[in-house]
């Protein structure tokens, strides 16, 4: 069993981090690295040249990354006849009405305030039922608390489009199909498995005393869950916060089968996928782009405040 | 790593419950009159264990336990979907499944992703995260270090990791489009004319497409991981390969991998399960969703189709326990083939 250790990502991450810091010192241009770095044992002549190639891959691969990305955001403020006049050619006069005509027209907007509504719902229920059921399996024997243990984390392993055609029909008998509460509720079941396993470890690393101390105060196990535990598992909790952020805003396929009646109900990548399709038939590529840039943008920008949180939360589940 | 201190203090977390448990059961045997508090803290105990676990459990019983464990009872069904009788047909599913022609190659395509993909997207990751890390090594005082400009390297190549899958697809469809995709245009840009191709619209070409992307994607979460994995490693190993002589390529396969084996392996696992899916990619990017020609048709999509165009939930059922087998068979080849007895520890 692999058992994600939280507390020990960060330290490696920002061991990293710090040893990026370090470098500037030694740092060549960003052109390409000096011929003479050559060490001081080893490396025969082919090192420069190796160290060259191997450079350029690394750019190669920062511009094969990135291009994509930006050029849509470029083609976003092109005009059609721009866009089929050449794909690279940069845009004459920042054509923002695209934006507006994807915000409005095209219901970007609306499907925005959708994914929003369901994904703040969700995200709050997982950690709340994820951090409950993982508190209490990680710190309480009780008969079948293994079983449970099990159940959940063994719902890691499963893919979700096999149970999709059950759930379909359970979804419906429960009058839960196309509700935004819902979907809600499908996303909490199965953002579980992950949460209770990464958050079951994470309560074990917990000092045991600091609970004890609460329950000699007089505080309820409820009570010391909420005041005490909880507070103390800050860490853990933010980091399965951004994964099932992340994990639930991205998410495709239960919308797509769950949340079919009305158009103006879809999620943001439903609606996106939908308006690539009809965006291609009306040709009006500019407001395609508008809109890619529109669902693309928000995630981008608060990866970038946040990179070092989301790259630990992300691979927090990999990392032992 | 900084994990010692948690490792060494979880199996002491673990062992001990709840220490008013473990005086309850002392006491409780005792008799009544003795064991009462102690009793009555125990009831108190399980209600709250019972409460706390109650709206999770029900939730999840329902909504995946149960159509999990739904799928093997539909697939030994005819049921359509549409209507609430079918009958039971046995194992008839199965048997139309070894000879349905669009079911085997939309096996075969998750066969060739399952091969192809972890090993490029983890062999690009490991190279990327090796000359992040350790291969800009033997410059100045630094004995081991990154190439200059690593965590900017890091950040850029993570970018495709944040996007939903959906926005991928979108965005690639249109690098993709054979009038005015980016693709084309930079081909002819630098004069290449020759190899623009209708690539979506090629069935020898799209499935090798849909790869490019899922490796596209998925590359940047693998140089993170491996970095983070690389960044535990004691720097003195690295120094003393260093004047023992080891040039790069030693160094990368003697010291660095041996010593995130297990890293790689829970992603190749990973990864391996990303190739089976391959869901979204294949549905919003691909003509006729699998096309052309069925040339990328994958389990899942064909699953869908079944179910949700072709009015067949039973017999989806039973490609998704086909899929199931196939995912069950990956991992555990996965993990035996990575086990190995002499683990270093550091």
């Amino acid at each position: 069993m692999t058992t994600a250790e939280p507390a020990g990502l960060p330290a490696a991450t920002e061991k990293a981090a710090r040893r990026d810091g370090a470098a500037p010192g030694r740092a060549a241009a960003p052109g390409g690295p000096a011929p003479a770095r050559r060490g001081p044992r080893g490396g025969g002549p082919g090192e420069g040249a190796l160290d060259l190639l191997s450079h350029g891959f690394l750019v190669l691969w920062a511009v094969l990354a990135a291009g994509p990305l930006l050029w849509a955001v470029m083609t976003s403020f092109k005009t059609s006849e721009q866009i089929l006049e050449s794909p690279w050619s940069l845009p004459d006069a920042l054509h923002f009405e695209n934006w507006s005509r994807a915000w409005q027209t095209a219901d970007m907007g609306q499907y925005f305030l959708n994914s929003a509504v369901v994904v703040a719902g969700s995200l709050a229920g997982t950690m709340l039922l994820g951090s409950m059921a993982a508190y209490v399996l990680a710190r309480f024997t009780f008969p079948g608390n293994r079983l449970l243990y099990f159940l959940f984390v063994g719902g890691m392993s499963f893919p979700v489009i096999m149970a999709i055609v059950p759930l379909f029909f359970v979804m419906k008998n429960l009058s839960l199909l196309n509700t935004a509460h819902g979907l809600v509720l499908v996303y909490i079941a199965y953002s579980l498995p992950f949460t209770v396993f990464f958050m079951t470890s994470f309560f074990r690393t917990l000092p045991q005393s600091v609970a004890e101390a609460a329950m000699i105060d007089g505080a309820s196990h409820t009570r010391t869950f909420f005041q005490v535990m909880l507070p103390m598992a800050k860490p853990g909790l933010v980091s399965v916060g951004i994964f099932n952020f992340l994990g639930q805003w991205n998410q495709y396929l239960l919308p797509l089968a769950l949340n079919v009646e009305n158009e103006d109900e879809q999620l943001l990548t439903q609606g996106l996928a939908a308006l690539a399709v009809s965006q291609g038939y009306d040709g009006d590529w500019a407001g395609l782009f508008a809109g890619l840039t529109l669902a693309m943008l928000p995630v981008l920008v608060v990866y970038v405040v946040f990179q070092r949180q989301v790259q630990a939360g992300l691979t927090a589940g990999a990392l032992k | 790593m900084a994990g010692e201190s948690a490792t060494a203090g979880s199996p002491a977390a673990t062992a001990k419950g709840p220490v008013p448990v473990a005086g309850a059961v002392g006491k409780g045997g005792g008799g009544r009159r003795a064991g009462n508090p102690a009793r009555r803290r125990r009831l108190a105990e399980y209600r709250f264990v019972a409460g706390f676990l109650a709206a999770p459990v029900a939730l999840y019983a329902v909504l995946v336990v149960s159509p999990f464990l739904q799928t093997f009872y539909y697939s030994l069904t005819d049921w359509t979907g549409y209507t609430a009788d079918f009958s039971m047909v046995g194992l008839a599913n199965y048997a139309r499944l070894l000879e349905d022609e669009l079911f085997l190659t939309a096996l075969w395509h998750n066969v060739v992703l399952l091969l192809v993909l972890p090993l490029v997207t983890l062999g690009l990751g490991l190279f990327f995260s090796f000359m992040l890390n350790v291969g800009g090594r033997r410059r100045g005082g630094a004995v081991v270090g990154g190439v200059g400009g690593s965590r900017f390297y890091k950040v850029v190549y993570f970018f495709p990791q944040v996007l939903s899958v959906a926005i991928v697809a979108v965005l690639w469809q249109y690098v993709y489009s054979p009038t005015d995709g980016l693709l084309n245009g930079v081909l002819s840009g630098v004069g290449l004319e020759s190899l623009e191709q209708n690539w979506l619209g090629d069935p020898d070409l799209a499935m090798a497409c849909v790869m490019a992307v899922m490796v596209w994607a998925n590359v940047g979460f693998y140089v993170v991981l491996f970095s983070a994995a690389m960044a535990s490693v004691p720097r003195e190993i690295y120094e003393a390969a260093l004047l023992d002589g080891a040039g790069r390529a030693t160094t990368f396969f003697r010291v660095t991998l041996p010593l995130i084996r297990d890293t790689v392996q829970t992603g190749w696992v990973y990864m391996g399960i990303m190739a089976l899916d391959a869901f979204a990619y294949v549905y919003i990017m691909t003509t006729n969703q699998g096309g052309p020609d069925n040339s990328t048709l994958v389990l899942p999509v064909y699953l869908y189709k079944r179910a949700f165009r072709d009015g067949q939930a039973g017999y989806a059922t039973a490609v998704g326990v086909a899929l199931l087998a196939v995912t069950m068979v990956f991992a555990v080849a996965a993990m035996a083939l990575g086990r190995r007895r002499d683990r270093i520890e550091f």
